[in-house]
């Protein structure tokens, strides 16, 4: 990963002057600058890109998106991609290949700006053998065609690494999905659409009642507008038909129920006519009805490309891990791993299953499953756990179980992850429907009766013209354009929820569980502060240049962090430097004696600060500790005081409750404080909760949280970046809009209001509507009109509502990075953030 | 006016040919990605090599 450009402690200390800057990723040089051609470079993996890029006369793409940020070049760790030459991997991988020629898609999460569209599509310019390279943007997806023969997968892979250009391999990315779905309600919205005009064309006549026009003429009119109301019915509509026939199956009416009612009606009676000679019928309104509700769909089914909503443990795992036997390395797919394994593993790589620790100086970061920032030492023998990312040197494991076996995973064999969700949904569409069917029915048997009594001859006329105008196409395009509306408003906002249906369940909570780690306080931001023991001074200046002065001579971790914290002091000569693993430096500066590291080292009693990562003492006397804390997010407070005035807020967090004063004093009394809560009891209070017919909403980060998300009526997660991992959730939120939530959820509850009123609408359309058909004098011509005009003025006042409503949120805050600046113009909802400390740390 | 007749099937056959460019166009995956395009075509098609490869932008 990078290297000594950024800091993990952003202390501002020494800016470097802009000649500093790396002149292929722009960002400063610190420590091993690498020149070459005249030319300077933050790291080697960068030098390499831009020579790539030079012999290629590839150039330009400096200059395309002026100011943007360049990926950093990696340099790949030489058995980082090894996997790739297992032929049963790279058969998952591929997605078609012919003996010479194969295609593969690659998800690269890097990428962000337009150069990097013109960079990637010239692969082949860079590399001969590979024939073709195509980017969907949105989708981060770079498809390949490269030619077998003359390089491996793994080459283009490692090719696209030493770019910047990453491409993110997980196991998850071995199970294929297809788009198909999508491309079939294109043609389905089509072939509606080009149906409903043409027959709109051939009923011109009947709307303007052209009586002179020859009778032949008509029937021939009528026959055609037969014809192409076929694929309309049988084709386009066809989803509906399945929708209510599901319904009725289990008993229950969803809104597609009247729908279907009404569109048989139209077409029944339409068929009638037209077959009898007695008149030209409704098909037209139908194929409109039709072609309007399949937008109402499209419209809903709003997905965001750049997310993914359903990630488990498997996309965070690698591949494959590297086993030794006989002395020999192999690469070996995760689920092949079993009991007893030897694993190697790497600076930066992931811990696939529980082992424990053969040999190796384990430095683990847990933080994706704990949400603790701060790397955690583990000892020779002891157990390490799955997902622990190694940030040392070479580890060496002995395999306790299988993947599917370890701690890690065991939450995924959990009830909540097997239900289907969709199935007892109850929205308030559907709710309507129950009512209004059995309302539509009521009253078109009452007109059928009554006109049975008064003219037989109306009756059937004047039931189906209840029917076909009582079809509840306004209401079956309120909720779809208002809350599809609601999801693209959230969207430019940074908060981005997966399907329509979650805003509805948004707009009903009444409880909001709040994780701490990572949803309150910044994750990966912790900052360092140095506390000065109680009783003693703080440290001077000069003190100060002392503690620096030696910390600077070490590279662990935290010495590393304290000299960042005192760089602004003097440099002093040190003297019998000395350093003591696991415990601590020493040395003698300026004639006094300083020592940094454990309590016990720096001589103090046991009761000092655990959480301090390096006490400091001079001449024998402690003196304070650096102690990394996570801060809490800026304005988090008055998120907390807005929620507990809306909800019932809990607070629900796997950390000690040391900051429970704190957070009390910030959400008010009526908060409730869980602290010290382990993944199944997060998920078990959950269920608690709603077991008391509450709704709700769980707010967290990591996969400790990953129960709960998934339990919660509406999981939301938490993420710095969308390119980092998260857990399958609900909703995703940015980092930094989360102390907005207050006024999505406020959002939301407004667009629910918006859909109501549309009730309201559509149903005077229908009460006029009705006092036409119940007389049994329904033209053709006032079908055509109110239909649409009643679908339309929906559509309008829901979308309308919906942006007025959006001035209330909060503006993004664009004084970003200009990377970030850049994306927004693109018109990418994703954020670029600067590297997270984890990965900054391993430098 | 028989001529009607022959027009009307003219036409909507010639219709029918737009529906068929539409599905192709649909099946032959130009509706999966429409934003790439927008990007693509602002490019120019050959760059010229510059002798210098001196630019990093105005970072």
């Amino acid at each position: 990963m990078s290297k000594n450009k950024l800091n993990y402690l952003e202390d501002g200390g020494d800016t470097p002057e802009i000649d500093d800057c790396c002149d292929h990723c722009g960002l400063p040089c610190r420590g091993d600058r690498v020149d070459a051609d005249g030319k300077h470079f933050c790291c080697s993996g960068c030098r390499i890109a831009w020579q790539i890029l030079a012999e290629s006369g590839l150039c330009d793409y400096y200059n395309i998106d002026s100011g943007l940020q360049v990926p950093t070049g990696q340099i790949a760790n030489r058995r980082e991609y090894a996997f790739l030459d297992d032929s049963a991997v790279v058969d998952t991988l591929l997605d078609f290949q012919n003996g010479e020629l194969a295609y593969v898609t690659l998800h690269i999460p890097d990428i962000h700006c337009s150069s990097c569209l013109w960079l990637l599509e010239r692969l082949p310019q860079i590399e001969p053998a590979v024939l073709d390279a195509r980017l969907d943007f949105l989708k981060k997806q770079l498809r390949i065609r490269f030619q077998l023969e003359n390089i491996s997968l793994r080459e283009v892979v490692e090719l696209l690494a030493s770019l910047g250009y990453a491409p993110q391999l997980s196991l998850e990315d071995l199970k294929k999905d297809t788009a198909v779905k999508a491309d079939r309600g294109y043609l389905q919205i089509g072939v509606a659409g080009f149906c409903f005009g043409n027959m709109m064309l051939l009923s011109f006549p009947e709307y303007l009642s052209i009586n002179e026009l020859a009778a032949e003429f008509r029937h021939f009119f009528a026959y055609i507008n037969l014809l192409l109301s076929m694929p309309v019915l049988f084709y386009s509509a066809r989803s509906f038909f399945k929708s209510a026939w599901i319904a009725l199956r289990q008993k229950t009416l969803n809104i597609d129920v009247p729908l279907v009612i009404g569109m048989l009606a139209l077409f029944g009676r339409s068929l009638y006519e037209i077959l009898s000679g007695s008149g030209a019928g409704y098909l037209d309104s139908f194929a409109g009805l039709v072609f309007l509700l399949l937008i109402g769909r499209l419209f809903q089914d709003k997905t965001f490309d750049a997310l993914r909503f359903d990630r488990d443990y498997r996309s965070f795992l690698p591949v494959s891990a590297t086993v030794v036997q006989d002395g020999q390395e192999t690469q070996v797919s995760l689920n092949q791993l079993k009991a007893g394994d030897n694993l190697l593993i790497r600076h930066g790589e992931v811990i696939p299953l529980d082992a424990r620790i053969v040999d190796g100086e384990a430095l683990l970061d847990y933080s994706f499953i704990t949400g603790e920032s701060e790397p955690v030492a583990v000892a020779k023998y002891e157990k390490a756990f799955a997902g622990g990312r190694q940030t040392g040197g070479l580890l060496q494991l002995e395999a306790l179980g299988s993947v599917s076996e370890s701690n890690l995973t065991e939450l995924w064999q959990n009830d909540t992850f097997v239900k289907d969700e969709e199935a007892d949904l109850v929205s308030f569409t559907n709710w309507v429907s129950r009512y209004f069917t059995a309302g539509i029915i009521l009253v078109a048997c009452s007109t059928f009766l009554y006109w049975q009594s008064v003219d037989p001859a109306l009756a059937l006329n004047a039931f189906t013209a209840v029917l076909i105008i009582a079809c509840p196409c306004a209401l079956a395009l309120s909720a779809p354009f208002t809350f599809g509306s609601v999801l693209r408003v959230l969207s430019r906002k940074g908060f981005f929820i997966r399907h329509v249906n979650i805003v509805e369940k948004l707009a009903a909570l009444s409880d909001i569980v709040l994780d701490k780690t990572g949803t309150l306080t910044h994750s990966g931001n912790s900052v360092a502060r140095f506390e000065s023991t109680n009783g003693r001074p703080p440290l001077t200046e000069q003190e100060k240049s002392w503690v620096y002065s030696l910390a600077r001579q070490s590279l662990h971790p935290a010495s590393r962090a304290l000299s960042q914290l005192f760089s602004s002091a003097l440099n002093a000569p040190v003297q019998d430097f000395n350093e003591s693993v696991g415990k601590g430096i020493s040395g003698i500066v300026d004639g006094h004696s300083i020592k940094i590291g454990s309590i016990a080292f720096a001589g103090g009693n046991a009761h000092g600060d655990q959480q301090a990562s390096a006490h400091v003492s001079i001449d024998g006397r402690l003196r304070g500790a650096m102690v990394l804390r996570a801060s809490y997010r800026q304005g988090i407070d008055g998120l907390l005081k807005r929620l507990s005035g809306m909800f019932s807020l809990t607070i629900l967090s796997g950390d000690n409750d040391r900051e429970r004063a704190q957070l009390s004093q910030m959400a008010g009394s009526d908060a409730h404080f869980h602290f010290g809560a382990t993944p199944q009891e997060k998920l078990d209070h959950i269920q608690r909760l709603q077991d008391h017919e509450l709704v709700v909403a769980m707010v967290g980060d990591g996969l400790n949280d990953a129960g709960a998300l998934k339990q919660a009526d509406v999981g939301i997660a938490v993420t710095e970046s969308t390119s980092l991992f998260y857990p399958a959730c609900d909703a995703i939120v940015e980092g930094g809009r989360v102390i907005h939530l207050a006024d999505f959820f406020r959002f939301t509850r407004q667009a629910m209001m918006i859909v109501r009123a549309n009730l309201a609408i559509s149903l005077f359309y229908n009460i006029i509507g009705l006092a036409f058909a119940v007389q049994g004098n329904l033209s053709p011509l006032i079908c055509a009109i109110l239909m649409p005009v009643s679908s339309i003025s929906v559509i309008l006042f829901s979308t309308g509502m919906v942006h007025f409503l959006e001035r209330s949120l909060p503006e993004l805050n664009l004084q970003e990075t200009p990377a970030a600046k850049g994306i927004r113009h693109s018109k990418l909802t994703e954020q670029f953030e600067e590297r997270p400390m984890t990965e900054a740390l391993g430098g | 006016m028989s001529v009607m007749f022959v027009l009307i099937i003219l036409s909507l056959i010639f219709a029918t040919g737009f529906l068929a460019a539409f599905i192709w166009a649909v099946r032959n995956g130009q509706y999966s990605d429409q934003y790439t395009p927008s990007v693509r075509i602002l490019f120019d098609q050959q760059t010229k090599r510059r002798g210098d490869a001196n630019g990093n932008g105005d970072i």
